[in-house]
């Protein structure tokens, strides 16, 4: 279970802690030990984790978690708060001298996507801002650099400079702002050689570009895949250069991408865009919110969270949890629930948000038509206090008669009495696999 | 200490270029590394909780993966507790034989490659994009001609700009051919080329270049499934190695991506590449550990010869040497 979410973490400490009403501080520790766990398998730094758990913590413990009655939901909330805190704000402007060219430098390990970068920078340039940048081909050492570039710039009806590979990469950029210049450039990108943070001489060629380029832009292209080393890179290229900006690329895989967090902690620069992809069109604006859930593994959980903590009513819901435990759930039970979850808004969305939905069986592709809900509403109106809470009672003669009431159909009476039942077992099912040491046990979060 | 004794007495009698490269490549995570197990064994009286805690950052530090460090951590404790280990400094010596027991695991699968004597040889490259799958095949061609084989290289990379052209810069500086289709098409047709282009002229060995693909999309996936199974179908047997090559920078998703292309493509060994730099590529830990797939060769830079077989106790020697050194002078 190496890559368990903190939500499913964070479940089955609850499960711990549930039933015994409110929770302790060493019950919150034991919490922030899962935070820990999840922010170290999603590659977060563990420095980075450390001064993060000592700060939820002490929101934790202040109050908030403790007094609340879903001490769960409330640590991921403090979490992502925090996280999306850290991680800033969104930022995707790309600087304007007022001295035209504007000179952008591209910077980071090998690897880590600095010329498909500089292809979607200009693209996006030209697409967004109307720009017409001028790309160049300052990377001598990587075989076929240079044609990667020119291919990438044909691709894209773009001019690429170049010197060929036997002048210095510092001369190239000089004639190339040159050029720029001359052929009113309104933006200079330099694509650079791949190098590790470490290497004194190659970093000395970067400071050597920068004096001479004096760029308004430095963006340290990191992967998203990069794990602990990931402070040591962007601490040293900040430090030589001083980044104005880092774009993170290769997000349309799988990885948490927690290397985002340990950046933005340590170099205090601003993640301006992500790369989602090869193909020139796949760069976005990065997102700090939903980054953080995605480094904490969670899909929209935090929204969903936040209507149902906004419309559900806490005794209600634990009164509800009450009676799914002991099987008395009855119809009148089903209609408050329905009415709860309506005020949430869209049910589609509401599904969706839910984390581990799309990988529940029938769930997926379920639609929810409103106006079946109205139906639903109306059938269980039209029952008495007795057919509500024993709906085995429900004969055909009585199912006629509910049919007839609500203005529906003795089918969609079955239906209804049906689903019900369906229900009432899949919440047994649901409270024994949470009983259970079981994982992927599924919840609603006002349950 | 009869295990220090025999690990310092394999490296001292080394004294090759190989292992002095192997040496100065984990120069920087070794120093680190052990600076940090030494650190801590300075600040800790008793081997406590806390000394565990702390033990268990520096080894997700160095990207072990959390359930191979939890299960490291186990073992230490009950190492400690069944030898009544009191001493922190004594610690050392056993997360040094634990790490190596980690790595050499069950299996004994060996790092050497799957060599055809006398006759060819397939070896396919796979991996995510930009590890250094392009610039192994550079090396590995540049090994094999100095040991006189004939070697050809297969552009199977048709996809990104200007793939094709740096292999083809790789095949002229060794010395070697390439063979290749315009970009943009079939890569299972460029595949098929090869094999006929290799058998046709006897080579040695085909090292296949593959365009880099990230594990989670399906569709490269069974590409990539299809440009091994033209090479199964051409030569019996083939391929003979499918090497995983691993940015030895990435982090957790490593093991993700050794799980989803074993599913794929059998892989058979891992290319640790870019261990030149300061990561630690401990994940390698846990991608032995849980899926046994050996690392087979090192990368530690970017010219053509820095390439090396991976050595397990050479690594963990790399990693701990300073610790070891201590113990075997007692
Ligand atoms: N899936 C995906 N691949 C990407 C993304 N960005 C870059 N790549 C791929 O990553 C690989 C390396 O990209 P390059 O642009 O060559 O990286 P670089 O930093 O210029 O590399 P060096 O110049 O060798 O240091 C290529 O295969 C790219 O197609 C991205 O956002 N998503
Ligand atoms: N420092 C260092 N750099 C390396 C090493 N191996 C490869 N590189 C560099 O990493 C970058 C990417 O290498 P490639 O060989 O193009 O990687 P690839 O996997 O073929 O990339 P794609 O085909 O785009 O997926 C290049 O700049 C290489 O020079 C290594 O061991 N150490
Ligand atoms: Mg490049
Ligand atoms: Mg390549």
């Amino acid at each position: 279970m190496a890559f368990e979410s903190l939500a499913d973490r964070l479940q089955n400490t609850f499960q711990k802690i549930r039933g015994k009403g409110k929770v302790n501080e060493a019950d919150v520790k034991e919490m922030m030990r899962e935070v820990r766990l999840a922010l170290l398998e999603a590659d977060v730094n563990f420095k980075v984790v450390k001064d993060f758990v000592k700060k939820v913590s002490e929101r934790a413990v202040g109050q908030e978690v403790l007094k609340s009655l879903s001490p769960g939901q409330q640590v991921i909330k403090v979490v992502q708060e925090e996280l999306t805190a850290l991680m800033g704000g969104e930022q995707s402007k790309i600087a304007v001298s007022n001295r035209p060219p504007t000179v952008i430098m591209m910077v980071g390990l090998q690897g880590a996507g600095k010329t498909t970068t500089t292809g979607k920078l200009a693209n996006l340039l030209r697409k967004k801002y109307n720009r017409k940048p001028l790309l160049v081909a300052a990377d001598i050492y990587r075989p076929a650099a240079i044609k990667q570039l020119e291919t990438l710039g044909k691709q894209l009806s773009f001019p690429v400079f170049s010197l060929g590979d036997q002048v210095s990469p510092v001369e190239i950029a000089r004639q190339a702002i040159a050029k720029a210049k001359e052929d009113h450039h309104d933006y200079v990108l330099i694509d650079t050689a791949g190098r590790l943070h470490v290497d004194e001489t190659l970093m000395g060629e970067l400071k050597e570009i920068q004096q001479l380029a004096n760029p308004d832009e430095i963006f340290l292209v990191v992967d998203a895949m990069t794990g602990q080393d990931a402070v040591n890179v962007a601490q040293s290229f900040n430090e030589q250069l001083g980044l104005t900006g880092v774009v993170l690329t290769k997000l349309d895989g799988d990885t948490r991408g927690g290397a985002a967090l340990s950046i933005r902690a340590v170099t205090q620069t601003p993640i301006k865009f992500v790369g989602m992809g090869e193909k020139m069109d796949a760069l976005e604006t990065f997102h700090p919110e939903r980054m953080a859930s995605r480094i904490l593994g969670m899909g929209d959980v935090l929204t969903l969270i936040e209507k149902a903590q906004a419309n559900v009513d806490t005794e209600k819901a634990k009164e509800l949890e009450q009676k799914m435990r002991t099987m008395s759930f009855t119809f009148d039970d089903f209609l408050d629930q329905l009415g709860q979850v309506r005020s949430m808004g869209p049910l589609d969305d509401l599904l969706k948000m839910l984390p581990g939905a799309n990988k529940m069986k029938g769930l997926n592709n379920v639609s929810i038509d409103e106006k079946q809900i109205g139906r639903v509403e109306a059938i269980i109106r039209s029952m008495t206090k007795l057919e509500k809470e024993q709906p085995e009672a429900i004969n055909a003669g009585r199912k006629k008669r509910i049919a007839k009431g609500s203005g529906t159909t003795i089918q969609e009476v079955n239906r209804l009495i049906k689903q019900f039942d369906d229900m009432k077992k899949m919440m047994k099912q649901m409270t024994n696999m949470q009983k259970g040491k079981k994982k992927g046990g599924f919840k609603l979060p006002f349950m | 200490m009869s295990f220090f004794k025999k690990l310092k007495d394999k490296f001292t009698h080394q004294t090759d270029t190989v292992t002095d490269k192997f040496k100065e490549g984990l120069t920087k995570t070794r120093n680190s590394f052990t600076g940090r197990v030494n650190d801590l064994v300075a600040r800790y009286r008793k081997v406590d909780e806390d000394f565990f805690e702390e033990l268990e950052e520096i080894l997700f530090q160095a990207d072990v993966g959390y359930e191979t460090v939890e299960m490291l951590i186990d073992e230490l404790k009950m190492e400690v507790k069944r030898k009544n280990i009191q001493d922190p400094a004594d610690v050392q010596s056993v997360i040094s034989e634990k790490l190596v027991d980690i790595y050499q695991g069950a299996s004994s699968a060996s790092v050497d490659l799957n060599m055809q004597e006398g006759s060819l040889t397939v070896i396919l490259f796979v991996g995510v994009n930009g590890v250094g799958k392009t610039t192994t095949i550079g090396k590995l061609a540049h090994r094999f001609k100095q040991e006189g084989k004939k070697v050809i290289l297969a552009a199977g990379d048709t996809f990104r700009a200007g793939a094709i052209e740096q292999l083809e810069v790789w095949g002229e500086r060794v010395g070697v051919e390439v063979v290749k289709q315009a970009a943009g098409s079939d890569p299972a047709a460029v595949m098929f080329d090869s094999l006929q282009a290799a058998k046709a002229r006897g080579a040695d060995v085909l090292l296949c270049d593959t365009a880099g693909r990230l594990q989670n999309k399906v569709n490269l996936m069974k590409e990539l499934e299809k440009v091994k199974r033209v090479i199964e179908r051409e030569v019996p047997g083939a391929p003979h190695e499918v090497l995983l090559v691993l940015d030895a920078t990435t982090g957790q998703n490593a093991l993700i991506q050794a799980k989803t292309f074993k599913e794929a493509t059998d892989v058979t060994g891992i290319v640790l590449s870019k261990l030149d730099g300061t990561a630690k590529g401990g994940i390698v830990l846990a991608i032995r550990n849980e899926l046994e797939i050996p690392v087979k060769l090192v990368g530690l830079g970017e010219k053509m010869d820095d390439l090396q077989e991976f050595d397990p106790e050479k690594y963990v020697y790399g990693l701990f040497a300073n610790v070891i050194e201590k113990g075997t002078e007692e």
